[in-house]
């Protein structure tokens, strides 16, 4: 698949954004929006996976895990567009008795999704385990992690940065979502941390970086990353973002993390976005 | 089903329960290729030692992180492992219980969090490491299975039986060296609680160390006169209930007996099922909404109420309110 039909996906993958969060009067638009090439790339391009059957054990799959489990409406988009469940079911996200619950989770059996997320911080340690899981299994294939900057201030995450580093788990990538915003403000705001690169290397990763936004080094940084692991390190890519990109007054702010747009909000947003796939 | 055992004054073999563990898990090992075992700097204390000798290929050394070591417990079930956690059962619950709750719990996933030096009986380290509210917390998760066995025998069957049950278990034992009196080749039933004696007056429902207490309590009841029966709750959830509504509706009165805080543990899980079934009076002997301290074990288990005089007392008080 080529950039271009990457992108019309991801334009569509925006839409679905905007409806669910607009249907459900809640949810976090502004980082699923941010993400979306990512997610684009990595389902519709890099990871060899099996949408349906779905196997909770992914044995000879890559397999992803959202970290930052708010921007579930972006992932769901994403898992309904490849085939793992059907498209109509976005219309329940967040309502009674859904699969697609506000952060993602196994507990109703939504296809794709492995283990729960939300509270932050909890993500990386269990693709590590994953990753450990595919080791012991004679497994070849990737264990793919996103998490936000705004989680690297929970200090699990550096327990799992220590441990894959120390262990050399040489079958993982790490996406950060470098947005530099959170829900009270910049990450300059609210925790100044500092480069996360030095960090990461010191531990002993191998950092690489992408313009998150720009669909073709996306991939080209996702097959850089491909291409690196079977090392010595695991791997991180630093993936800066524009939280809320593609919809004009949602981007450079925290103030769309965690709110969806109104009906008026919601007509201004698709106009600015392409349906390309037809809506659900 | 009733045990024959000895009077307690001829039971001369002592273990810790641990060690229960560790020679279980050492069993389990060689029997099914999938058990992997993962510890926080504790390999020692939790006896793992052999395991992680004879399948170093299966043993993941954490350090002291015990949040990642829950996480990494999911991904390495989500592969189709089955993870045995090890670490003290203050850092294998209090310390961890968000990514037990969102990571293992919610998420259904088939990891044993094995917990050690659990309770006061973990002594001269004092309150810090004294978890007496474990109990409580791991009930309170939904699919949460909950055991606490009594002796190094049965620790070492739980520790094997808990690999063949789909889902998150809760397996908790302890540090002191104590009587082994039950036997080496039981079949561990989760969920199915042991009649350990016969008796009409008064139920004495016990688990982890306060089993041998409540055994022991029993035979001087019996010189006095009062016919208690025992029985060995190693299952906390789920709960036997029917074995705890039979034998009440016999003795017509409860002690609850256990080496954790009275709220929260194995006497509020009883309480729950007779209001709803069968409203009988109850005396608990448990820690009094307090925290411990340093000590030995049997000063500790004296000095909080936890000693079969204490089991005893407890029997008295509540046959007086039949």
């Amino acid at each position: 698949m080529d950039t271009n039909e990457l992108k019309k996906i991801a334009s569509q993958v925006r839409r679905d954004i905007i409806r669910q969060t607009n249907a459900a009067n809640s949810g976090h638009p502004g980082g699923s929006l941010g993400c979306t090439e990512l997610l684009v790339a990595l389902y519709f391009k890099i990871m060899k996976h099996s949408p349906a059957p779905f196997s909770m054990d992914g044995k000879n799959e890559d397999m992803f895990f959202l970290s930052n489990g708010h921007i579930s409406p972006l992932w769901y988009s994403v898992l309904a567009r490849s085939g793992y469940f059907d498209i109509e079911e976005l219309s329940t996200f967040r309502k009674i008795n859904s699969r697609l619950q506000g952060h993602p989770a196994t507990h109703e059996g939504l296809p794709g999704v492995r283990v729960a997320s939300g509270s932050l911080g909890q993500g990386l340690s269990v693709a590590i385990g994953a990753a450990e899981s595919k080791k012991l299994n004679g497994d070849k294939r990737i264990v793919f992690c996103l998490c936000g900057d705004g989680e690297m201030e929970e200090g699990q995450i550096w327990e799992a940065v220590m441990y894959a580093g120390a262990r050399k788990v040489n079958n993982l990538i790490a996406i950060i979502d470098v947005n530099n915003q959170q829900i009270d403000g910049s990450i300059e705001q609210v925790m100044p941390y500092g480069d996360l690169r030095p960090k990461f290397e010191s531990f002993g990763w191998n950092v690489l970086e992408m313009d998150g936004n720009d669909m073709q080094d996306v991939v080209q940084t996702l097959e850089t990353a491909l291409a690196s692991t079977g090392a010595a390190q695991p791997v991180v890519i630093m993936m800066k973002t524009v939280m809320g990109q593609g919809v004009d007054f949602m981007m450079h702010t925290h103030k769309w993390h965690g709110v969806a747009p109104n009906d008026e909000q919601t007509k201004i947003a698709l106009a600015q976005l392409e349906e390309t796939l037809g809506d659900y | 089903m009733l045990t024959e055992i000895m009077k307690t004054s001829e039971v001369k073999e002592k273990k810790d329960t641990r060690s229960g563990f560790g020679a279980g898990l050492l069993e389990l090992g060689r029997e099914n290729p999938e058990v992997v075992a993962l510890c926080a700097d504790l390999t020692g204390s939790l006896k793992m030692d052999a395991f992680e000798k004879e399948f170093p290929e299966r043993f993941f050394q954490i350090g002291i992180a015990e949040a990642n070591m829950m996480g990494i417990a999911a991904g390495l079930a989500i592969g189709g492992k089955i993870p045995y956690t090890g670490t003290f059962a203050n850092f294998s619950t209090g310390r961890v219980y968000d990514q037990i709750r969102q990571s293992i719990a919610y998420s259904h996933k088939n990891v044993k969090i094995c917990a050690s030096h659990a309770g006061i009986t973990l002594g001269e380290d004092g309150a810090t490491h004294q978890i007496l509210e474990d109990i409580g917390m791991m009930r309170m998760l939904p699919g949460m299975v909950v055991i606490n066995p009594c002796d190094y025998n049965q620790t070492k069957a739980a520790t094997i039986a808990i690999a063949k049950h789909h889902g998150p278990v809760y397996l908790r034992f302890g540090r002191p060296v104590v009587p082994i009196f039950t036997p080496a080749d039981q079949k561990f039933e989760i969920g199915k609680a042991i009649t350990m004696r016969e008796g009409r007056d008064v139920s004495i429902f016990a688990t982890g160390h306060l089993v041998w207490k409540s055994l022991q309590a029993a035979e001087i009841l019996e010189e006095q006169g009062i016919s208690a029966e025992v029985i060995n709750i190693h299952t906390i959830k789920p709960l036997d209930e029917k074995a705890i509504i039979r034998s009440v509706q016999k003795t017509g009165c409860v002690v609850s007996a256990e080496e954790h805080q009275i709220n929260g543990g194995l006497g509020d899980a009883i309480a729950h099922v007779l209001v709803r079934n069968n409203p009988t009076p109850q005396e608990f002997v448990a820690v009094k909404d307090t925290f411990g301290e340093s000590g030995t074990p049997e000063q500790l288990m004296k000095k909080y109420g936890l000693d079969s005089t204490d089991v005893i007392e407890a029997a008295k008080k509540v046959l007086a309110r039949k």
